[in-house]
């Protein structure tokens, strides 16, 4: 079932006009998006469409050019150094925006030298400063859910792929985010890990949590977003409801993008 | 073999050990502490203090320590400046110069070593923490120094016995540490090789101990490169 469009609902996530070059390369040129509480928004495209950079730019990963990054009802205060590059203008304000953020990546990126529990207790305590009871209690619920209960006390290289991916989203759900941002979450996996991955994705959905997901994965963005963007040459080509989009889309891009 | 010599030789030398253990400890410490600092200014991105780091690293890594030790002790009180400083009563102390040019000298080396440490800090880690919100310092000290000491740790254990026997050195600015006490053996009974056989047991035993402590502290740190314990021994397997 796909989650809904919530126009009615409180913004969680909006960006404006977002630029961003890498030396010669402008890799996005004025991504404006919405996310209400609720939605999960699909960001399809096709590699070097700017999809990734546009997800590492929302929680600064990546220091946009130009443009606006909103969470919840905080902006991102920028600023221009005197060589006329953008920056932050206040680190602490994008360490708390960032904390409201749950990130996925690629490739896990959990911590190595820490069991599975400690990656997950390790922001809850020491960024959100909670007592490390609460937070054991809590990742121990989490870690249930997406079903690695069991590997608590592993550490990450003695996971498979797909245990680590959860291992990974049950990390950013500790943080209790407003906003989950996943980053193409079952690329690095073999085939047949992807399906736990995407189980435990659509069960977030149907919690009614904002997700962002930059995806491949196009039977994910038909069935489980509330919302499709095709991104093609760092500009938004193709938006939409997915029922709507996938069949009688105007882009011939997209259709082709979709054909494979 | 004089085997009474030997031992009254290996008495007066293990008399000696708490002198050598004492400088290897001392200059083992500061130093390791002076090398993080000039890893960090290396990597730091500003060219001023990274450029610093590297004439640091280029000088004492390119001139004898025994040239250093000289300098710094002979060579500091030649200077009025010096003599009439408040550093004076540490820097006319022959064990003080000894643990400054020790110190100084593993710092280079050590620079070295911990920089490839904290390289090898895989960037996805790092992210992953920043992209939780943690400050850049938590991150350091929560994520990148764990794992960059653990990959450090091998090449670090060889710079501290290195450090071991370069205390020998502080013997020729009148410490009596071992070598410096097995020297005025020799001088008194011209017995060369029992002496040296015996300083170099009592050089290898330091080591040995040093290198078991390196390594149960590498195991120690390592959990998560070996392979999972399991819960309950495997059945059936055993003859």
């Amino acid at each position: 079932m796909n989650a809904p469009l919530n126009p009615t609902m409180p913004l969680a996530l909006r960006v404006s006009d977002l630029h961003k070059r890498f030396g010669a390369a402008e890799v996005l040129k004025g991504i404006s998006l919405t996310a209400h509480e609720g939605e999960v928004v699909s960001i399809l495209g096709s590699s070097g469409s700017g999809k990734s950079t546009l997800l590492r730019c929302i929680n600064l990963l990546e220091v946009p050019d130009s443009g606006e990054v909103t969470v919840g009802a905080e902006t991102i205060r920028m600023q221009r150094t005197r060589d006329g590059n953008s920056r932050p203008a206040d680190q602490a304000q994008v360490e708390r925006v960032r904390s409201r953020l749950g990130m996925v990546f690629q490739s896990f990126n959990l911590w190595s030298h820490k069991t599975i529990l400690e990656n997950v207790i390790e922001a809850p305590i020491h960024v959100h400063k909670r007592t490390r009871n609460e937070c054991i209690e809590e990742a121990e619920a989490l870690l249930a859910k997406v079903g690695i209960a069991e590997k608590r006390n592993h550490y990450p290289s003695h996971l498979s792929g797909g245990q680590q991916q959860r291992a990974a989203i049950a990390r950013a759900l500790a943080m209790r985010p407003q906003v989950m941002l996943f980053d193409e979450p079952t690329s690095a996996l073999d085939p047949e890990l992807v399906g736990e991955v995407l189980r435990v994705m659509r069960g977030l959905a149907e919690e009614g949590r904002t997700m962002l997901v930059v995806t491949h994965e196009m039977g994910f963005a038909r069935d489980v977003s509330s919302r499709v963007i095709f991104l093609h040459k760092g500009l938004i080509e193709e938006e939409g409801a997915p029922e709507h989009v996938f069949t009688n889309s105007g882009s011939e891009r997209f259709k082709q993008f979709i054909k494979g | 073999m004089d085997w009474s010599f030997m031992l009254s030789t290996f008495v007066s030398l293990v008399g000696a050990m708490p002198l050598t253990l004492q400088l290897a400890a001392t200059s083992i410490f500061f130093g390791v502490l002076l090398a993080l600092a000039l890893a960090l200014l290396r990597l730091s991105g500003v060219p001023a203090l990274a450029w610093f780091a590297r004439g640091y690293v280029f000088v004492f890594r390119g001139t004898p320590l025994l040239v250093q030790i000289f300098l710094i002790y002979y060579g500091l009180s030649q200077s009025p400046a010096v003599r009439h400083s408040l550093l004076w009563p540490i820097l006319r102390e022959p064990y003080w110069c000894a643990v400054i040019a020790l110190t100084l000298n593993t710092a280079a080396y050590a620079s070295e070593i911990i920089r490839g440490g904290l390289l090898s800090v895989p960037n996805g880690q790092v992210e992953a923490a920043r992209a939780c919100g943690m400050t850049r310092l938590m991150i350091f000290r929560r994520i990148v120094l764990p794992l960059a000491i653990r990959q450090a740790l091998p090449g670090y254990g060889n710079e501290m016995i290195s450090m071991v026997k370069a205390t020998s050195l502080a013997s020729i600015i009148t410490l009596m540490e071992v070598t410096g006490v097995a020297a005025k053996i020799i001088s008194e009974t011209y017995r060369a090789i029992e002496v040296f056989i015996v300083a170099g047991l009592i050089y290898l035993t330091i080591n040995f101990l040093l290198t078991r402590f390196v390594h149960v502290v590498e195991h120690l740190l390592s959990p998560h490169l070996r392979a999972p314990r399991l819960a309950a021994p495997v059945q059936g397997e055993a003859k």
